[in-house]
């Protein structure tokens, strides 16, 4: 259990201290994961079933390497194409894998609400890895965690000093890109405001969904204003198929305009600011290979915590002992 | 000896000849005979007492999906037409969207031959615009109004091509056969599964803009202007196309309009709370609270003409699936009246208006007999129960339609006996109700 929660659907649900439950376990994770060797028997004897109807290797693989880590057994089923064009519906998949008696099943679906949907139709504990636009709730969670890390950093503490979730307060992170299209944008607006930070988004209007203030955003068109004082600043993935839909002219004029490059990186961003990007990256479009390999960024930092994270998912989820860690 | 039903002391609404009153309806041989206050009671004629009731003329809804031919399991019409009665419709206009399309006279007979042989709510057959609906070339106009149709409509689908439209309204003038159109600009409206907002950016669903439906709205009084036609808006939802409609009707056009009860009491905000119940989708989409209020202002001012229901069931097959995917379309002719009756309680617009827009008004829109219960007309009468509670259960329906938003809702408002041509099709106590 999260909280009150017996799945991870989305982190609209979850309360400050239940997000904080999970990034404060994911600290012991983080340290399992750095033992030369990984692996514990917390959820020995427990199966977590990835079931991806979109195809996804890093989340997949971060999903699975924390279930072994665990000891868990993992199954990964996956399924390209709706449940409409094959023939069996999203419900028949999950309760067919349902009967092979997993304690967590993970689901990646391209249809915002499918994880909710199969969280109601079956009786084991449902994890969203991503739903359409919707949410990216432990991708949220791994922001957020790597977020503290550089806070903690960035006020003078030392290099092995523990993520402090307090510093979040006064902080302001800036979320750039398809925000329209974004699951992991609204899992960031969703967490980091209940941790005390501030959020603003930015890209063309095109891709700056309606009534996004209402979740607590801040809107700017122009990259140098809202970046503007910022703390950390998150590159989204620009999309291909988006180009032309037309919400864009081409990736030379989103690049110019909404790309960050060294120039402006050093001539907008504070010296504390650090870089997130929840990849895969497009090199050049949203991010130059200069920043992105740069020192603001902490992008490798964000994959290491994503399986501390989801490790965390899966222990209060699949209820290990509190003891084994 | 003729037959005589005597329908006592319940309050008379019948805004087509604005009487409000205690009555006492006397039907004879199916027919009205006098509404009247003091009636002499010949022993053996039969009797509704309606004390505390509210006696009304027979609903009219001028949007309903009977789904046959083609889709019986999802409804027939004759468990469509059972539906109807035990909602308080005695008429009810279906759509042209079955397979086959009721683009032909074949079809428009098997739906009217159905309906006899159910005897219950009459079933008016509406036809295509275009052949097979598929927005391009005309239908047979006179041979869908010489087998029975009362308008044409591609419902389920706009017309997309202001030509077409264009030659539609003005062809249709010949048989003066109202042109009833769903109103969505498809390129604008894009591949959408729930109005765009706060709400479909929380829910990550892809939104469509109110000014999908307006865009066509104008688009389609301009095309009236042009032609002299009869424009009739299908479930209008949104608050523009509202002062659209009702500019049109300033100056002198013949344009009528229907909004659908979820339109007029639900918000895309409600929607999202209810997460990704299936049950809350349908085309057009639960709007804004701010388009809801326009729509509410619209039937009180009377810019809109009727309540229709767009009654449109579905199967599991096309409803228990992602959001993304489920089929748009929801019932409501068991549970119309019901949540009408507590948007008057709110001060949305008044019980006249109530009983009018869904009475005169949809008989007037599409030329139908009925909608009054003047001397002489058949007796199309509801009579319903202004304070009955009762819980929606939709396993409990009469419709093979079993998704509305109001599952499980306590509603307010029943109708206890629904009277076709002088005979009572439904009897809320003979079902222990």
């Amino acid at each position: 259990m999260i909280g009150r929660h017996r799945h991870l659907i989305g982190l609209e649900d979850l309360s400050r201290e239940e997000i904080l439950e999970v990034l404060k376990l994911a600290v012991s994770m983080k340290e399992v994961l750095r033992r030369p060797l990984k692996k514990v028997p917390t959820l020995r004897g427990k199966a977590v079933v990835n079931l991806f109807f979109e195809a996804s290797t890093r989340t997949r693989s971060s999903f699975e390497t924390a279930a072994k880590i665990l000891s868990a057994d993992a199954l990964n089923w996956t399924s390209a194409g709706s449940s409409v064009t094959k023939g069996e519906t999203l419900v028949d998949t999950a309760r067919n894998l349902e009967a092979m008696r997993p304690d967590v099943l993970v689901i990646r679906h391209a249809a915002s609400g499918a994880p909710r949907l199969v969280a109601e139709s079956v009786a084991c504990s449902v994890v969203s890895a991503g739903d359409g636009a919707h949410e990216h709730p432990s991708q949220g969670l791994l922001d957020a965690f790597t977020l503290a890390e550089h806070f903690t950093r960035a006020s003078g503490a030392g290099p092995e000093a523990p993520p402090d979730f307090g510093l979040f307060a006064g902080k302001t992170v800036v979320i750039v890109g398809d925000v329209s299209h974004s699951r992991v944008a609204r899992s960031g607006l969703h967490c980091l405001p209940k941790l005390g930070a501030r959020v603003r988004v930015c890209g063309p209007p095109t891709m700056i969904p309606a009534g996004i203030e209402k979740l607590g955003a801040e809107v700017h068109y122009s990259l140098q204003k809202a970046v503007e004082g910022a703390d950390a600043v998150m590159m989204l993935r620009i999309q291909h198929e988006r180009i032309g839909d037309p919400l864009i002219p081409n990736t030379r004029e989103y690049s110019r305009l909404w790309g960050l490059n060294a120039r402006k990186a050093a001539d907008w961003l504070t010296p504390q600011c650090c870089i997130l990007h929840p990849g895969p990256i497009n090199r050049g479009v949203e991010l130059s290979p200069d920043v992105a390999d740069g020192p603001r960024s902490v992008i490798l930092d964000q994959v290491q915590n994503g399986v501390a994270v989801r490790m965390a998912i899966l222990y209060l989820l699949a209820g290990g002992g509190a003891a084994d860690v | 000896m003729s037959d005589l039903l005597f329908i006592e002391g319940g309050r008379v609404i019948d805004p087509a000849s604005g009487l409000d009153a205690v009555r006492t309806v006397v039907i004879r041989d199916g027919k009205i005979a006098e509404v009247t206050e003091r009636a002499e009671r010949p022993g053996g004629a039969r009797t509704i007492d309606a004390r505390g009731k509210w006696v009304t003329p027979g609903f009219i809804d001028l949007h309903v999906h009977l789904r046959e031919p083609g889709q019986e399991y999802k409804e027939t019409v004759a468990t469509g037409a059972r539906a109807a009665v035990a909602g308080g419709f005695t008429a009810v206009a279906s759509m042209p969207n079955s397979s086959p399309p009721n683009d032909n006279a074949s079809v428009t007979e098997l739906i009217l031959k159905r309906a006899e042989a159910a005897g219950l709510a009459r079933v008016y057959p509406v036809g295509c615009i275009s052949r097979g609906q598929k927005g391009e070339e005309l239908a047979e106009y006179a041979e869908l109004q010489d087998a029975g149709c009362v308008a044409v409509s591609d419902d389920g689908r706009p017309v997309s091509s202001p030509s077409l439209m264009r030659r539609a309204l003005e062809y249709a003038r010949v048989f003066d056969l109202p042109v009833a159109v769903h109103e969505e600009d498809l390129a604008l409206a894009g591949k959408w599964s729930m109005h765009e907002g706060a709400a479909a950016t929380r829910l990550g669903l892809k939104g469509m803009p109110s000014q999908a439906e307006e865009v066509m709205v104008l688009r389609d009084v301009a095309l009236v202007e042009l032609t002299g036609g009869r424009l009739h808006v299908q479930h209008l939802s949104a608050g523009g196309s509202v002062r659209a409609v009702r500019e049109a009707k300033r100056r002198g056009l013949r344009v009528t309009a229907e909004a659908a009860p979820h339109h007029l009491a639900l918000t895309d905000e409600d929607l999202a709370r209810a997460g990704y119940d299936t049950a809350w989708k349908m085309n057009p989409p639960l709007r804004s609270a701010e388009d809801v209020q326009a729509v509410r202002e619209g039937l009180a001012d009377g810019t809109i003409d009727c309540i229709a229901t767009d009654h449109a069931p579905h199967s599991p097959v096309e409803k228990d699936l992602e959001f993304d995917a489920a089929m748009n379309g929801i019932v409501g002719l068991e549970t119309a009246f019901a949540v009408c009756l507590g948007l008057v309680r709110q001060g949305a617009f008044s019980e006249k208006r109530l009983v009018e827009a869904l009475t005169v008004g949809p008989a007037r829109a599409f030329g139908l007999p009925g909608g009054s219960l003047a001397r002489g007309a058949p007796a199309d009468v509801a009579v319903l129960d202004p304070a009955a509670v009762w819980k929606v259960e939709p396993e409990r329906f009469h419709s093979k339609g079993r998704y509305t938003p109001w599952k499980g809702a306590s509603l307010t408002g029943r109708c206890v006996y629904t009277l076709v041509g002088g005979t009572v099709v439904h009897a809320a106590d003979k079902e222990g109700k």
